[in-house]
């Protein structure tokens, strides 16, 4: 009973890492109606960049609002410059290809800066444990960042008019352009919005795996299974259903199936649900006019 | 009384040849160049381009499902994968011949691809996407897996000899490997073009453009889908058979969901909505990467990306997409001085 | 008669000169022997090393030989030729290790392949090397089956194999913890169930009795959190822990976290103070048992150690932007200096059968940056260079070295 305890607590701290990054891929959903392959990339670089300046001697909480600031700032360009020119009529595979190079190129850029040998990322909190070393001080902080990040982008789409118009123009951009929401920024913004989340993902989980270029690649299967499964359109499905991947990939390996198959039958399993639940277990049915 | 006679436009002749007739011969001369390759080049190139003809099979295989029906998938490189471990269990177990492990693994990916398509029917876009990429992530752990290790090899994989030409035939086992890709690649875009021409073909189509109003013209919507999922992982299937043979080895390591990227990628590359574009797409996927390499040995893979994202800045609808483009504007153009002079 | 005598003597001795001229100039010229890779001026050298996808951290093997091979030549290339190599990426996917290696024995007919990395890379192109005929030399991979000699007379190994290693373990573990519950975390590959298969070995039928539990994970995971929650709570009191770097960092410190204090065995892949044990916490590690055959770059005891210090000099000028805690510099740096032993020792009859017989004749060559005592000794039945390893514990500081040199 204890291990099956101490499995769950495990898995819920796993579990609050998928639901950082899946918050960021249902920001970017949410602005674009894409999902963004190069995501886990994006916050692995931001990472690097808040690692640099605390490096360099910079107080943490500094270089964490600077990394935030600056993975903004990253998403606008990359929005403005790199997918700029696919917005228009480009089909969406299209878009996904731009996305993988963008991965390719953060994944290999980061590699040949930073090198691949493990880089320390310091954290925030106090190093207690709790339950018996199963949950220590980082990961409740995980958790405390993850809901507040939830809460604010909840509210953000929820009730200010600025969410409403990058709803707006993402579900349908050319009656948005007809009331006069410029749908270029809107879209730039999203993507802004989206780095700053990854940004803060990254420098969560980067204590907990350790830092290093290929950091989030694992992060991210389960990231964007775990948004799925909660829904690709709901914050709040996202974060769920981030915790329930973690519990639930590791009560398979322990008592299930063992670890040679976990990847397997957690995956087989999130596939059954979304059979059952295509639209995610929290997510809105979609409703397209033919 | 003025009759109003309908009057029918002359053909538009090219130097005397219709449109089509040009097309035809286009698509003889790649053939023949295709004959005559192996014994120009050496045999490391022809090894090459034995690999440019299995991945041209394989984007056929995503271009016909993706391209053509619209269903997305990022896992194909399972059932690549599936074909490659068939043929070799066939060949190193059981003494198969190998020609014959290819219509063996596209039979048993053709069931493979039905019954993963089966219940995907649920699932749109995204959603499918995740799906296929669950399976795409998961094969590699399954072709581990120590229960299936005495078949599969498990993480040691298996190695298989190279065939050799038969019948005394002067040709080095690169060059004969080379035309039975060449002639499995023929047959194979024969059978994919006979597909998509014919009433399959537009079924096919009007599902990905509108399945509603293909539902409500009677076509089965579900029975294309699966089907095409089908055919798909069928062709897949084969080009995984041929390219395991071709390399002679078979590993967990070599069908990483980055295979199935590439796959997905690559297809959009070479021009995801015709067929010529799967040509293209497997020569951009052979031969790029080696001028990523050329070009930068600390980051190749930074170079790649570059690479994709300027094609696809360039050449959105993909190489074929381009040259029907550039095609169109030059019969315009030649239209436009016909009815000038 | 004496006319014709002396012209049949005037003939004998030119047609003697002129002969013995030939065969001196002959002579001379035999002792030059190349086949393709090797000229007056140069000797091409292949390598494939994963420069890009998941396995990349090995990259900087390739970087630290080229730069060795750079300061060769430097210094004179070896018998005044210089050493031209050549490194491609391989992705450590099998049909690109194919590619790359044919296009470096077809195209540019480099006269051998040294170090391909990874053992499914290797497996893919054993064969191939064999029947080309090109040493597949000094191969980047523990594995066991690459000493070979009477199948794959051109494949040879270097570092001790993983087998080796845990048999090693499996034998101190008999003799002082006989009584041992063992808990076994791997990386679910070639690499990790070799170990666990010499583990196994090693342990001979007392295996089953002992291994209680024996979790995996995937290069694609996130974390190995929940194995070292899954061993614990099976109740092993001694850890075998078959990871890489950053899965070592996070079994160690989870471990600790979670208040599991088992014998720790950790493989010598991941036995690094500035990789492994200072990001997993050095206080968290003491205790750890592991084994080495190299020095470690940042072991305090070999500071003051001359090869120590030609190694750091060396990395200053080669490779200034690169991390001094990289043991794969270490690894690289040692293994081109026995390639390059190889090649002096090939002298001028620079032929792949030469290269290999060389390779086979190694005699307790001693490399700079092994650990003092363990050599370097081929045959022609041992296709095994480095069999010898010594335990270590690690005391918060350094590894402390312990016991005898295992091995031959």
């Amino acid at each position: 009973m204890e291990a099956l305890i101490y499995q769950i607590l495990s898995g819920l701290a796993t579990g609050g890492v998928y639901a950082s990054l899946a918050l960021a891929l249902v920001m970017i959903y949410n602005a674009t109606h894409l999902v963004n392959f190069a995501q886990g990339e994006m916050a692995m670089f931001s990472t690097y960049i808040a690692w640099t300046f605390i490096n360099a001697g910079m107080p943490y909480w500094a270089a964490f609002f600077l990394t935030i600031a600056i993975a903004f700032a990253g998403g606008v360009l990359i929005e403005r410059v790199v997918l700029r020119p696919f917005e228009q009529e480009s089909s969406v595979l299209a878009i996904v290809t731009v996305f993988i190079g963008l991965l390719l190129i953060l994944n290999s850029v980061a590699g040949w800066i930073y090198e691949y040998t493990l880089k320390v990322f310091p954290s925030p909190f106090p190093e207690t444990s709790y339950f018996g070393g199963m949950i220590n001080g980082h990961q409740l902080g995980l958790f405390g960042v993850t809901f507040v990040t939830l809460i604010l982008v909840y509210l953000f789409f929820r009730f200010t008019p600025l969410g409403l118009a990058m709803r707006a123009a993402a579900q349908n951009p050319e009656s948005s352009r007809l009331v006069g929401i410029r749908v270029g920024w809107m879209l730039a913004l999203g993507w802004g919005l989206a780095g700053s989340i990854g940004a803060v993902a990254g420098m969560m989980i980067a204590p907990i795996v350790y830092l290093d270029p290929n950091m989030m690649t694992g992060v991210l299967n389960y990231g964007f299974a775990a948004a799925l499964l909660g829904g690709i359109s709901n914050p709040w499905g996202a974060v769920l259903g981030g915790f329930i991947v973690g519990v639930l990939e590791n009560l398979v390996g322990d008592y299930v199936v063992g670890t040679e198959l976990k990847l397997t039958v957690a995956l087989v399993i999130i596939v059954g649900v979304l059979v059952l639940k295509p639209s995610g277990l929290f997510g809105k049915t979609l409703v397209t006019r033919v | 009384m003025t009759e109003a006679r309908a009057r029918t436009p002359a053909a538009v002749t090219y130097y005397g040849l219709s449109g089509d007739a040009w097309k035809n011969i286009a698509i003889l001369a790649v053939i023949v160049a295709a004959c005559v390759l192996p014994f120009v080049i050496s045999n490391y190139r022809t090894f090459q381009f034995t690999l440019v003809l299995v991945n041209a099979i394989a984007l056929l295989s995503i271009n016909i499902l993706t391209g053509f029906n619209g269903q997305i998938s990022l896992g194909h490189g399972a059932f690549y994968a599936i074909g490659a471990y068939t043929a070799a269990i066939l060949i190193t177990h059981f003494g198969v011949p190998y020609w014959v492990t290819l219509p063996i693994a596209g039979a048993i990916c053709l069931m493979a691809g039905f019954l993963f398509g089966l219940p995907a029917l649920r699932l749109e876009g995204l959603y499918l996407a995740l799906a296929t990429f669950a399976l795409g992530v998961a094969i590699p752990q399954i072709l581990k897996y120590k229960g299936i290790e005495d078949w599969t090899g498990g993480v040691q994989g298996i190695v298989i000899n190279k065939p050799t030409a038969p019948f005394g035939l002067k040709l080095n086992p690169d060059q004969w490997l080379y035309f039975v890709a060449l002639l499995v690649t023929i047959i194979v875009f024969t059978i994919g073009w006979n597909l998509l021409r014919g009433r399959v073909g537009r079924a096919i189509v009007a599902i990905r453009d509108q399945p509603i109003a293909a539902q409500a013209m009677g076509i089965n919507t579900a029975f294309y889908k699966s089907l095409t999922f089908g055919v798909s992982a069928m062709f897949a299937g084969i080009a995984g058979a041929l390219g395991g043979i071709a390399i002679q080895f078979v590993a967990p390591d070599s069908f990483a969901i980055t295979l199935s990227l590439s796959f997905l990628f690559g297809s959009v590359i070479g021009g995801i909505f015709s067929l010529s574009g799967a040509i293209y797409g497997a020569l951009f996927l052979q031969f790029i990467p080696h001028v990523s390499e050329g070009i930068s040995k600390a980051a190749p893979g930074a170079v790649f990306g570059v690479f994709l994202i300027v094609f696809m800045f360039i050449m959105p609808a993909g190489v074929a997409g381009f040259l029907r483009l550039a095609w169109v504007r030059i019969r315009r153009r030649m239209a436009n001085r016909r009815a000038q002079g | 008669m004496t006319s014709l005598t002396f012209t049949k003597k005037l003939l004998f001795t030119s047609i003697a000169s002129v002969l013995g001229l030939v065969l001196a100039v002959s002579g001379a010229t035999a002792a030059k022997k190349y086949d393709p890779g090797a000229t007056d001026t140069e000797i091409k050298i292949g390598h494939t090393n994963p420069y890009s996808g998941p396995a990349s951290a090995y990259g900087s093997i390739g970087k630290a030989e080229v730069a060795y091979f750079k300061m060769i030549n430097e210094q004179g290339g070896v018998n005044g030729r210089k050493i031209n190599f050549i490194t491609l990426d391989d992705s450590y996917s099998p049909p690109k290790t194919v590619e790359q290696v044919r296009k470096l024995v077809e195209q540019e007919e480099v006269l051998l392949m040294f170090q391909p990395l990874g053992t499914p890379s290797n497996t893919a192109i054993h064969k191939y090397m064999n029947e080309k005929k090109v040493p597949q030399l000094f191969v980047a991979t523990g594995a066991t089956k690459w000493g070979d000699p009477k199948n794959f007379p051109w494949t040879m190994g270097w570092q001790p194999n993983y087998q080796t290693e845990s048999k090693a373990y499996a034998a101190y573990i008999l003799k002082n913890h006989p009584g041992a519950k063992i808990g076994i975390l791997y990386q679910n590959d070639d690499y990790g169930k070799d170990y666990v298969l010499g583990f196994k070995e090693g342990l001979g039928d007392k295996a089953s009795k002992m291994i209680i539990k024996e979790v995996s994970y995937e290069v694609s995971d996130p974390t190995v959190d929940s194995q070292i929650v899954t061993l614990k709570s099976s109740g092993a009191n001694l850890f075998f822990n078959v990871t890489t770097p950053k899965f070592a960092a996070q079994a160690i410190k989870k471990a600790f976290d979670i208040g599991w204090n088992p014998v720790h065995f950790l493989n010598s892949v991941s036995a690094n103070i500035n990789n492994v044990l200072i990001p997993a916490g050095l206080d968290k590690s003491k205790g750890i048992i592991t084994s080495a055959y190299i020095k470690d770059p940042n072991d305090p005891q070999w500071v003051k150690n001359k090869d120590y210090q030609e190694w750091l000099a060396w990395m200053k000028k080669y490779n200034p932007d690169a991390n001094t805690a990289d043991g794969n510099y270490v690894y690289g740096y040692s293994v081109a200096y026995t390639m390059v032993q190889v090649l002096k020792a090939c002298g001028d009859e620079l032929t792949r059968e030469n290269v290999m017989k060389q390779a086979a004749s190694l005699k307790n060559l001693e490399v700079p940056m092994l650990l003092p005592g363990i050599k370097i000794s081929t045959g022609q039945n041992d296709f095994y260079p480095i069999e010898s390893i010594q335990l270590a514990r690690f005391d918060g500081k350094q590894f402390q070295l312990f016991g005898e040199i295992i091995g031959k």
